[in-house]
């Protein structure tokens, strides 16, 4: 076995174990983090790959900003874990079915009748000075430059929208205006007065 | 004798090879680490009138080598209903992503350790993973006090991270590259040629973002001791509370590293371009001006934990949210249309 199959295997099997333990595991807050686990080492999968750009925007994004908010809400959420099991022997008939279903459907859709190398042709080796993100570039703005300003657009749209939806002005919201308070001098806030000293009337 | 090293060199399996070229790596960061400590104490002694430790040793200067060894002797508390697991390794991925970061930092033409195409991104992935220590650490305390510091620094982190990434963008686009030596290499010519001319308020918001990002004064409200003791890390005791110790100063040289490397042309020389200078400093290895520029930020980071009083929580959010995104937004389309107009000395 090459030096590039060990790290594969090693790797899928973290990635794989990972991910069973994201859906077993009792308490939220471990499972994210395994969720954590499981991005990061498909990541490195990716890079195996030759797609490093991918592979570390996975990181950057998923692993550095996503999984930090999803964290952060889960680690303040009060979840009462029995309250969640409680159905757990009831609905696991309809569980088990609908697992199977998807199993079945993956072995068919990725299986080698439509995913084998005789239709998917093994990726060529490239040399060390090739580089994937320079590739990636070039043909999402050329190729396939519309799709891309589209989806970009939407998800500028929808991020409007979600201030949008948050934002609500209330009369009796207080707000700080910094412009006012870097402006403010002495003179507006405090009034020196003199005043005479004076004398105890005997 | 070159020649036998090199032999040598070649002998030994490539396995132990890469950890040799770690270690070649690892062992004068954290040196510089300890001495960080020496020195932020000595500056901000000296700023507030006093000496500062100069009782260990010839003018203190063993006093980081008592101090690692008080903390290595000292017995790890782990508080009663925490998460042992999570407890002990909060301190190591605290540091860990600190330490991989360096792998991609050119400490001259050829002083690589590797020379990555997507090393830009490497160093934003890497440094965004660094949140998670100080996160786990304050989940895993049970403890109020490291958990509302763990709160207050993910939400910081995160809303840094945002201006940190566009002002690389910025250097992404001036330098036509992701790969740091040729980032570098772009800058060349002299000290006018630097990006932090023509990416002047991207080289601020970048720096500040990096003091914020690495959680120091003033925007230390995730340690706040006035407020929360001692923050994400108030559980912790001897070597596990040195980790996170480590992780602050080795994040705060990675940021001043990067900063001399993205905006103040890494290994060149100052003197470039000038006619009489450049010829008299030629003889100065590229490292030595890259650690002098470095030495240079991290003495602004001592300078700015002297100076400032600590943020308010609010101010912090609305510096980075509506001050340095807007800038580094509107800066990104001046940098792109000077690259479009070709504009010299930078981008002809």
């Amino acid at each position: 076995m090459s030096m590039e199959q060990i790290v594969f295997y090693a790797f899928a099997a973290i990635l794989v174990a990972a991910s069973v333990a994201v859906i077993t595991v009792r308490n939220p807050v471990h499972a994210v983090l395994f969720l954590v686990l499981t991005f990061f080492t498909s990541a490195a999968v990716w890079m195996l790959l030759e797609a490093e750009f991918l592979a570390i925007t996975l990181v950057l994004v998923y692993v550095g900003a996503v999984m930090v908010l999803f964290l952060f809400v889960v680690m303040m959420l009060d979840i009462n874990i029995t309250v969640l099991r409680e159905g757990f022997i009831r609905y696991l008939p309809v569980g088990i079915i609908v697992a199977l279903v998807v199993v079945a459907e993956m072995a068919i859709a990725v299986g080698p009748k439509y995913f084998g190398l005789e239709h998917f042709a093994e990726p060529a080796r490239h040399m060390a000075d090739y580089s994937n993100t320079k590739e990636l570039g070039r043909i999402l703005y050329t190729v396939y430059v519309y799709p891309f300003e589209i989806a970009a657009a939407i998800l500028l749209v929808a991020i409007v929208a979600a201030i949008a939806l948050t934002l609500r002005r209330r009369p009796q919201t207080k707000y700080q205006n910094a412009g006012w308070q870097v402006a403010t001098r002495r003179n507006d806030r405090v009034r020196i007065v003199k005043m005479e000293t004076e004398k105890k009337e005997s | 004798m070159l020649e036998m090293l090199q032999t040598v060199w070649s002998g030994i399996p490539e396995i132990l090879q890469i950890v040799l070229k770690i270690v070649v790596i690892v062992v004068p960061i954290m040196l510089s680490v300890a001495y960080l400590t020496l020195a932020e104490r000595k500056v901000i002694g000296y700023i507030q009138v006093r000496i500062g430790p100069n009782r260990v040793g010839p003018l203190g200067l063993l006093q980081p080598i008592a101090d690692g060894l008080k903390l290595v002797l000292k017995e790890i508390i782990i508080p009663t209903n925490s998460n042992r697991f999570l407890f002990l390794l909060g301190p190591i991925v605290a540091l860990a992503p600190v330490l991989a970061a360096w792998a991609v930092i050119p400490f001259d033409d050829t002083l690589v350790l590797a020379n990555v195409d997507a090393g830009l991104l490497y160093i934003l992935a890497m440094t965004s993973l660094g949140v998670y220590g100080i996160i786990i650490a304050g989940w895993a305390s049970n403890s109020k006090y490291a958990f509302l510091g763990a709160l207050r620094s993910a939400a910081q982190v995160v809303s840094y991270e945002i201006a940190m990434g566009f002002a690389l963008v910025g250097v992404l686009i001036a330098a036509g590259s992701l790969n740091l030596r040729e980032i570098v290499l772009a800058q060349q010519g002299s000290v006018i040629h630097w990006f932090w001319l023509p990416l002047l308020p991207l080289f601020l918001v970048y720096f500040i973002s990096g003091v914020a990002e690495t959680n120091r004064a003033p925007f230390d409200v995730a340690e706040g001791e006035s407020e929360i003791v001692a923050g994400f890390h108030v559980e912790y005791s001897g070597i596990a509370f040195a980790l996170f110790f480590l992780a602050e100063y080795a994040a705060m040289i990675l940021v001043s590293v990067l900063t001399s490397v993205m905006f103040l042309g890494g290994w060149l020389s100052p003197f470039e371009g000038i006619p009489i200078l450049a010829d008299a400093f030629t003889w100065v290895p590229g490292i030595v001006w890259l650690l002098g520029k470095t030495a240079v930020f991290l003495f602004m980071f001592l300078w700015f934990r002297a100076t400032f009083p600590r943020y308010r929580y609010d101010q912090i959010m609305r510096l980075g949210w509506k001050i340095f995104i807007p800038i580094t937004i509107v800066w990104l389309l001046v940098v792109g249309a000077a690259v479009l107009a070709e504009i010299g000395p930078w981008f002809d």
